[in-house]
């Protein structure tokens, strides 16, 4: 395709930012033009714009009226002046308050964890996909992925069926003998951990797939006729090869897990604290939207953050 | 590669597998139960299957899902395609790694900030400049189609990427213009990605419940924000059987997915 401009020619001084653009804005056609901007446009709107936008109102001050917060710009209309009134209110009750500081560790904590048996279920379902024949290896990759097109809400409802007080498990073990008062495992932190392993599944299963079945498997027969033993073997050449998918992995499931909603509010108790729902409470129940903005604000920069920049200089890439 | 596989191995794979179907079993098999209590058997019947048809608010709310879905997915398709085209083929432009960035960001970002931040923005434009003028179909459609764009962009770019541009080229030395290379040309060959692109958008859209519950205005229900508040009432037998109807169209669309790939591969042996 006709590259655009290739700007530092050897021996000759790069054209320096402002001068550099313009130069670049002028030979893009406009066919060109309008193909890039149409995407960025959109996403510059509706997906970068919003988080100015929280920002903004997460320094507002919560007001009975619609919407429910101040403006930050105060018009004096005698002295035709503008002030900015910037709260920063909400940023230090959130610090103050233990509440939402324990609400954040304890969504890492429950992210982390499941993120941990997460992996755990899925590496010896993706090692056995990577190397079974190509026609099983269909039919076993569609097994994982069938449930991921299905409702995730309707499977988590599954979930609650199995874990009730009156649930299958229950009755299955009550009447083993095996148990002879019910466990109690919905609404707490078990159950929670059990929703996130089994809702975000396949996208452990997915790139850890990808990144054995890239692996040259002559390495583990050349370990093994050197006499390295099978857990040598897998710790010392299987799982190191199997690193860029581990890590893709545990950040498409961590991630979204740390802000995670509907598993808590269905299957954790009451005492089951994330983030995510916290948010979730301070806006639907208690309408103070500066407040959950801030939430969202901090989660944003501490959490999230810096785990995207993570994501996009390493290989976790080559997940999608 | 058969070898290497220890007893070890399968069994745990195995459990994974069971893990992954046993709810969902169940739950099939407890939506043909008479019984209204879900963990006892009464013997089979179809009753609910009757009551969740005759339930006019499901309905509703699923009527509107596909409708949101399907415009979500189309929308999605049209600029995914764009956005995933212009990062692989467009060559260097300023902004690019920004867009790169913007493009995957939803893909990790938690729904509860992409909601919260989409119905802050809606509020302050109508502010602003008056639209949209409450929240309803057009503000669900709009931030579905956001999130559903990073996917298909996705798939489309590492489809482009992974096929090399010799047949571009080609068209390109027999004078093709831009507009008639990408209609003719690039858009057949990255066909199969943009219909798997349509069809995750789909069913993102029809999933999602966090995003819709922030940005839907009064009146405007999806299926996932009525389920879930069905959900947390208590038990609804009819949500079993809707739920089996889910699960039996997509394994008929994923049976026929697989048939089609093993008819291709006796065609194309490779």
């Amino acid at each position: 395709m006709n590259a655009p401009v290739s700007l530092n020619i050897p021996g000759q001084k790069p054209v320096s930012g402002l001068g550099r653009l313009i130069y670049t804005l002028r030979h893009l056609s406009i066919g060109r033009w309008t193909v890039i901007s149409l995407p960025s446009l959109w996403l510059a709107v509706f997906f970068f714009v919003p988080f100015l936008v929280v920002f903004k109102i997460s320094l507002a001050e919560p007001t009975i009226s619609i919407p429910p917060y101040s403006s930050l710009l105060e018009w004096d209309p005698e002295e035709s002046f503008a002030t900015l009134k910037l709260n920063l209110g909400n940023y230090i009750y959130l610090f103050e308050d233990t509440f939402y500081l324990e609400a954040y560790l304890s969504s890492i904590r429950i992210a982390a964890v499941s993120t941990f048996f997460t992996l755990l279920v899925a590496f010896p379902m993706a090692y056995l996909i990577a190397r079974s024949k190509s026609t099983t290896r269909i039919l076993l990759l569609s097994l994982v992925i069938l449930p991921f097109w299905t409702s995730f809400l309707l499977r988590v409802y599954a979930w609650m069926g199995f874990l009730k007080k009156n649930g299958l498990i229950n009755e299955f073990l009550l009447s083993f003998g095996i148990i002879d008062q019910p466990l109690t495992m919905l609404q707490t932190d078990f159950a929670v951990y059990i929703g996130i392993v089994y809702t975000y599944l396949p996208f452990m299963v997915l790139p850890l797939y990808t990144a054995l079945e890239k692996m040259d498997i002559t390495l583990l027969e050349a370990a093994e006729d050197l006499g390295g033993r099978p857990m040598q073997n897998f710790f010392l050449i299987t799982l190191p090869l199997a690193i860029p998918g581990i890590i893709a992995g545990c950040l498409l499931v961590f991630i979204p897990a740390v802000g995670e909603y509907v598993i808590p509010a269905l299957l954790g108790g009451s005492d089951t604290l994330m983030i995510g729902k916290v948010l979730w409470d301070e806006f639907f129940l208690n309408r103070d939207w500066p407040m959950a903005s801030a939430v969202a604000t901090v989660m944003l920069i501490v959490l999230v953050l810096p785990i995207m920049l993570i994501r996009n200089t390493n290989s976790g890439k080559e997940a999608f | 590669m058969q070898q290497r596989k220890s007893l070890f191995l399968n069994t745990s794979a195995t459990l994974g597998f069971i893990f992954l179907y046993a709810p969902i079993i169940a739950l099939i098999v407890y939506s043909f139960n008479k019984s209204k209590l879900v963990t006892v058997w009464g013997g089979w019947s179809l009753k609910w299957y009757s009551a969740l048809f005759n339930n006019e608010q499901i309905m509703t709310a699923a009527w509107l899902s596909l409708k949101v879905a399907f415009i979500s997915a189309s929308v999605a398709v049209v600029l995914g395609t764009l956005a995933g085209f212009v990062l692989s083929r467009m060559g260097r432009f300023p902004g690019k790694l920004v867009l790169s960035g913007w493009i995957t960001a939803p893909l990790v970002m938690p729904e509860v900030i992409t909601g919260l931040s989409l119905l802050l923005l809606f509020v302050a434009m109508e502010g602003a400049f008056g639209w949209p003028s409450g929240r309803g179909i057009g503000t669900i459609i709009i931030a579905h189609s956001t999130f559903c764009l990073a996917y298909v962009a996705v798939i489309v770019q590492s489809r482009l990427s992974a096929m090399d541009e010799s047949l571009e080229e080609a068209a390109m030395d027999l004078g093709a213009k831009p507009f008639s290379l990408f209609f003719l040309v690039t858009l057949p060959l990255i066909s199969p990605a943009i219909i798997s692109g349509w069809l995750l958008s789909f069913t993102l859209s029809l999933d999602d419940l966090v995003i819709a519950s922030f940005v839907s205005g009064p009146g405007n229900s999806t299926l996932p924000m009525v389920i879930f508040s069905k959900v947390r009432l208590g038990v609804t037998p009819e949500v079993n059987a809707l739920a089996t109807i889910m699960i039996g169209i997509v394994a008929l669309g994923v049976v026929g997915a697989i048939w089609q790939m093993r008819r291709q591969n006796k065609m194309l042996p490779d």
